[in-house]
């Protein structure tokens, strides 16, 4: 089940054992239930607005400027770190690093608990992360971690994560910035 | 390749690019008689094959060299011979880690030969497809109909669908690609089927028109990036996390092999829509009586059930399992939810199929699980046998 972490010393049962599965096209997934994807960003961006050093963790598919998407998708990000008051931590590639990483500076997939305990991280995004590499992560994370994890993902999906937005686009992201300005006011955080 | 004539989409040999769905389920279809090898070829004819590697094996040589008739005649757009089988499960997947749709075909110890490849193909998360016409494992060397090797290939993290006749095995190989190659599952597809009665046995097949194809593969919806200059092939396989002793190391090994099962579980909802349900019944679907088969042992206990009812009058029925990776869990408790006697006939010695059939009914049936007949190294299972058995165990 894919509830809040830690979980046990090792990534297992993965949540797909526990009958978890990717969202339908159009929904979203929020723990183990199908929402509607407004549903779901309302709860991530609540998350993110609430819980102690809201982090977002850009990987290579919007880092670098593969495609006209990625420019306009990296602009968006930092327009959400903004709006959700979060810091960015970029997860620049996936090579391990050693002899060890500068968990300030960058999160890894190889060892992302380790930027997550150092700069105590309790709600987090991924998002622009080969998905291999992203459901690895998350994994390790809700394995090791309390670390509230919202995955958007411009595929299917990641059922490890705690919410997981689908097929995950400008349009997508510009939806989502709007619905936690909305959140953010509700809230009366400034 | 994509190319755009007359607002018509085709694929680099001239074929007119259309959905898996309607490639499986809506192209009209023409009757056609076959062997098992030549419907790989016909499959591979309209999948848009980037490559293909191949090293001849009894009893799939004749399929490999018929895709590279196909080579030759423009449909696929790389092939070669290997140096041998782990030459090829090696050059497999550097083709597919570049980008490339890739089929390959082997069988028995080739297979073995191959082994430490399957396991890498899966942790690189290339849809490789290798069709397996089974033909066993054994020295003195077996070169005869029977499906050990499968039982080395199950937790290797690749798919492992097995297909029944030359129909199935032309329609698997195309749903293969489409299953295999979405971004959720993206792991290998192993085919199989029985060799020489499946390979070498023509049969009646329906085959779409040759006019049109899948679309191409799309590495860039890829789980991992596709190599080029940056990422060299294998990167995180050279790169240091593998040859650490630390916890660090250990936890990424455990997330990682995880995560290929868990894109196994991900390829249920894809698979039940493009074969059409992971199992299949025949026969009376309240019958106490059961056979839990795959593959042309399915073939065989669908005539035993026909007798059974018209030489003794007993009812049974057939659950036929089209993948065994993923395995049919759910299907199977509700098909055999009224079994007294469940009967399990395999092609090989250790009784594989009995073994994951156990484990999945393991406390959720009451029923006498009975892992016979078992026959091997080339022996054929005639339906009067199949009968036998039931008697002197219902009696």
């Amino acid at each position: 089940m894919a509830k809040l972490g830690p979980a046990h010393y090792s990534p297992y049962p993965v949540a797909v054992y526990e009958g978890v599965l990717t969202p339908p096209k159009g929904k979203a997934l929020m723990f183990t239930e199908i929402v509607d994807e407004e549903i779901a960003m309302r709860e991530a961006a609540k998350a993110m607005l609430t819980r102690e050093n809201a982090t977002i963790f850009p990987g290579p598919q919007v880092l670098y400027a593969w495609n006209e998407e990625a420019k306009e998708k990296a602009k968006l990000i930092r327009e959400m770190a903004e709006v959700l008051n979060a810091k960015i931590i970029p997860m620049y590639d996936y090579r391990p690093k050693y002899p060890k990483i500068d968990p300030e500076v960058e999160i890894n997939p190889n060892h992302p608990n380790l930027t997550i305990w150092h700069n105590k991280i309790k709600a987090c995004i991924f998002i622009g992360v080969h998905c291999h590499y992203a459901n690895v992560a998350l994994k390790i994370i809700r394995s090791e971690t309390d670390c509230f994890t919202i995955a958007m993902c411009s595929q299917a999906g990641h059922e490890d994560a705690m919410i997981t937005l689908r097929d995950q686009h400008v349009e997508e992201i510009e939806k989502f910035i709007e619905v936690a300005k909305e959140v953010k006011k509700e809230l009366g955080i400034s | 390749m994509r190319m755009i004539e007359n607002k018509v989409e085709k694929n680099w040999a001239g074929q007119r690019i259309v959905s898996p769905d309607y490639l499986l389920f809506e192209a009209p279809r023409e009757k056609h008689f076959m062997t098992g090898s030549e419907a790989v070829k016909e499959a591979v004819k309209r999948a848009s094959v980037d490559a293909s590697v191949s090293y001849p094996i009894t009893p799939q040589s004749e399929a490999a060299h018929l895709i590279g008739e196909l080579w030759a005649e423009g449909y696929v757009g790389v092939y070669f011979r290997g140096e041998n089988e782990f030459g090829v499960m090696s050059e497999v997947a550097g083709a597919a880690m570049a980008g490339a749709r890739v089929i390959t075909t082997t069988s028995g110890p080739g297979t073995l030969r191959a082994f430490e490849n399957f396991p890498m193909w899966s942790g690189t998360r290339i849809p490789v497809q290798l069709v397996l016409m089974a033909r066993g494992v054994n020295s003195p060397l077996s070169i005869q109909p029977d499906n050990l090797e499968v039982d080395f290939l199950l937790d290797t993290g690749c798919m492992i669908w097995y297909a029944e006749n030359v129909q199935e095995l032309f329609d698997m190989i195309i749903a293969g690609f489409a299953v295999a190659e979405q971004p959720d599952v993206h792991v290998p597809i192993i085919t199989a089927v029985d060799g020489f009665f499946v390979s070498h046995t023509r049969e009646a097949i329906y085959l779409p028109p040759d006019d049109i194809a899948l679309p191409p593969y799309n590495p860039y919806k890829s789980p991992m990036p596709v190599i080029d200059a940056e990422i060299p092939p294998g990167r995180f396989l050279r790169d240091p996390f593998v040859m650490k002793s630390n916890y660090i190391s250990y936890a990424t090994h455990a997330s990682w092999q995880w995560e290929v099962r868990a894109a196994i579980e991900r390829s249920r909802p894809y698979a039940k829509h493009y074969l059409r349900g992971l199992t299949e019944e025949f026969g009376d679907k309240d019958s106490d009586i059961v056979f839990v088969a795959c593959g042309t042992a399915a073939s065989q206990a669908k005539e035993a059930v026909r007798m059974l009812e018209e030489t003794e009058g007993i009812k049974a029925k057939v659950v036929k399992l089209k993948t065994i990776r993923p395995f049919p869990y759910e299907e199977l408790v509700e098909a055999t939810k009224n079994a007294k006697y469940i009967f399990i006939p395999e092609f090989n010695v250790v009784g594989w199929l009995e073994r994951e059939v156990r484990k999945a009914l393991y406390k959720k049936s009451n029923a006498e699980i009975i892992g016979t007949p078992r026959v091997a190294g080339g022996m054929t299972m005639p339906k009067e046998i199949i009968v036998k058995e039931v008697l002197e165990y219902i009696k």
